[in-house]
């Protein structure tokens, strides 16, 4: 696999001396051609600021950046073979569509015919042949969003950067959104690296995923593997909901010093057998799902029922039994609390709370 | 819930009830507030305009000197002599060369405080922008007459650098120069550049710190050198300031009577003109017709200015 990107040890500091923000504090990473990565991460940890600096927006305070073996460090944005799609899109509101797709053509100098006839091509690939003569203001969000993702892809980029691109859409248009996205990915070949702060978008269109948190990537790997083998607390808590348990609690229920074990590997059963009982403190309806809140040996317990017919759900009060399997099971890493370690999985509920 | 707390009903009294009607009669709130604004604006500002206008096609009885309320072009017609159109011309040439010395002078500084300057600094930079608008007009205009004088420190920093050959070539232009500075149409422009600078500085300032940052980003993303990116993205969208700062050195230059009058050749400008013919003269009827020549003007301005697309960022 040859690497699209490069970052070696780079770091950002906003600021200087004691009121110094290490934005992004010595990441290392490689991003494979055709590869579909993910900045995974809270606001704040630094995602953006990464991919700022690939774009070259901002300058890193030290490390390299190669692009496609380049050394793309010190070059300014007009410089490198990168695009980016920006969050708030980012259209030039005095240029009609088919315009802003042409742009990067119309700079480099390319003959009026040519760059309309190329940016009616890019439009009819997003699905927005015959918008051409539209202003931007025209647009709805989700067409404003597949003009600049036109716009970003005429000058045909060997990177594509997208910041959290969807973040302004509503829910069904961002799934609509997510699956044409990539697909067109897979179509054009291109490396996207893709920001979000939603675990749901990183999981299902990432090929690997890169989790943020502070300024430093807490984990690389295939959403499969960040989701079932969280490598820190940290990234248990913030991908997916998550049961860590600590101490005792940690010793009596799985064996492990430090262990995390996902709300829907835990069921509800008869006494027999049951690894844990106790009584039921919350009840929380998703729909295809229920969350129950069990306190069990001193500690609380999540876990999810799944929408079956007929069998009746606990109210809060009763004393249930808890099973799992012991490859639920996974062992975290003792005392890799972090600074940004949340003390409820709040992360986790909320971005669950929006599915 | 046991914890909410019954809140008693307000007692109805004429200023609930006052309320209660603007707050449920929108209409009602929207004349009272207009009102005010929409008289003055209506009797007083066009009203007189109007009785300007109407003015402007009554004449003047030559012995007594009396208005005579007569409808008449005659004061249009004096109006096309070449003398007046003469001033005209000069008059418009001289507001547009002002209106573009304050384009090109007021842009890196309206740049820089939109875009570059922080906290204290921007603080520093509109102060330095409004400060000369703290002191009567006419105090700054003779300082300036003492600036530009034969003896003046212009002319003796020139001496001191061994520049007086360049200062004699550009006062030996024809129409531009003159005996000194003060008394030339060159200095005639700089006085006129120095006071409405920062009528054209502050909504530049406001139009570029409107534009997005990221359309900025976006337009470098996307491939265009900083010169591009000036031309093709920053200027276009700052274009409704410049022209909002250029309606306003424009007109304010085209209807001042006083600076030519202090500083330059006496060669007469618009605002000279009705002032000496309403004044002096006493021929209001005429001062009339020569007054809506700037409005004209003005009028045609804005209207290439919408037809060449300045406002369509707005």
């Amino acid at each position: 696999m040859t690497a699209a990107v490069t970052l070696e040890r780079v770091s950002c500091v906003y600021g200087s001396g004691a009121a110094a923000v290490r934005a992004v504090d010595d990441v290392s990473l490689e991003i494979g051609a055709g590869e579909f990565f993910t900045l995974l991460g809270p606001s704040g940890s630094g995602k953006t600021t990464c991919l700022r600096m690939i774009g070259g927006f901002v300058l890193p305070t030290a490390g390299r950046i190669r692009i496609g073996g380049d050394d793309v460090t010190r070059r300014p944005p007009y410089a490198r073979p990168v695009n980016t799609v920006f969050q708030d899109y980012a259209l030039f509101p005095h240029m009609d569509v088919r315009d802003n797709v042409a742009y990067a053509l119309r700079v480099r100098g390319v003959a009026r015919a040519e760059r309309e006839r190329r940016a009616d091509e890019l439009l009819a690939l997003v699905q927005l042949a015959g918008a051409g003569a539209r202003r931007p203001a025209q647009l709805s969000g989700g067409q404003r969003q597949r003009v600049a993702l036109a716009r970003a892809l005429i000058g045909q980029p060997q990177l594509l950067l997208l910041d959290e691109p969807l973040g302004a859409l509503d829910l069904k248009l961002r799934e609509q959104m997510q699956s044409e996205l990539k697909a067109l990915q897979r179509r054009l070949g291109i490396t996207f690296l893709f920001i979000t702060h939603d675990q749901h978008e990183a999981l299902s269109m990432s090929d690997r995923i890169g989790v943020f948190a502070d300024g430093r990537l807490e984990q690389v790997g295939t959403p499969a593997a960040v989701y079932e083998s969280p490598a820190t607390r940290f990234v248990a808590h913030f991908v997916g909901a998550a049961n860590v348990l600590d101490g005792d609690a940690a010793r009596a229920l799985t064996g492990h010093d430090c262990a995390m074990l996902r709300p829907e590997r835990v069921a509800l059963g008869p006494a027999a057998g049951a690894r844990a009982g106790g009584v039921v403190a919350e009840v929380q309806y998703f729909g295809a799902y229920t969350r129950v809140r069990v306190d069990a040996a001193g500690t609380a317990l999540q876990l999810d029922v799944p929408a079956t017919a007929g069998e009746p759900l606990p109210a809060r009060g009763d004393t249930v039994h808890l099973h799992w399997d012991a490859r639920a099971v996974h062992a975290l890493a003792t005392g890799g609390a972090r600074r940004s370690e949340p003390d409820v999985p709040a992360p986790a509920r909320s971005a669950e709370g929006v599915a | 819930m046991s914890t909410a707390l019954a809140l008693p009903a307000p007692p109805p009294t004429v200023r609930r009830r006052v309320s209660d009607l603007l707050y449920t009669r929108r209409g009602v709130l929207l004349v009272a507030l207009l009102a005010p604004p929409l008289l003055w604006f209506g009797v007083i500002y066009l009203g007189s305009l109007f009785a300007l206008l109407a003015n402007a096609f009554f004449g003047l009885d030559d012995f007594s000197g009396v208005v005579v309320r007569e409808f008449t072009l005659k004061n249009f017609v004096e109006l096309a002599e070449p003398a007046n159109v003469d001033i005209v011309v000069r008059s418009v040439a001289m507001a547009s060369a002002v209106t573009l010395a304050c384009v090109v002078l007021g842009w890196p500084l309206a740049y820089t405080m939109a875009r570059h300057a922080r906290g204290a600094q921007k603080a520093l930079l509109y102060v330095a922008v409004m400060l000369p608008l703290w002191s009567s007009y006419l105090v700054r205009l003779y300082a300036w007459k003492l600036l530009l004088a034969k003896e003046g420190a212009i002319s003796w920093a020139a001496q001191q650098a061994h520049l007086t050959w360049a200062l004699d070539a550009l006062l030996a232009i024809p129409r531009l120069g003159g005996p000194s500075l003060s008394l030339s149409t060159l200095g005639t422009f700089v006085v006129f550049v120095y006071l409405w600078l920062p009528f054209m500085v502050l909504p530049m300032q406001a139009a570029i710190e409107r534009i997005p940052a990221s359309t900025i980003e976006a337009s470098a993303d996307l491939g265009a050198a900083p010169g591009q990116t000036l031309w093709r993205v920053i200027l276009p969208l700052a274009l409704p300031g410049i022209a909002a700062g250029s309606i306003f050195t424009f007109s304010l230059t085209l209807g001042d009577y006083i600076v030519p009058q202090v500083i330059g050749d006496s060669t007469l400008y618009i605002g000279q003109v009705v002032y000496k013919q309403q004044g002096v003269a006493g021929n209001i009827p005429f001062a009339a017709a020569f007054s809506l020549v700037p409005i004209v003007v003005v009028g045609i301005y804005l209207w290439i200015a919408r037809r060449l697309g300045a406002f369509d960022a707005l």
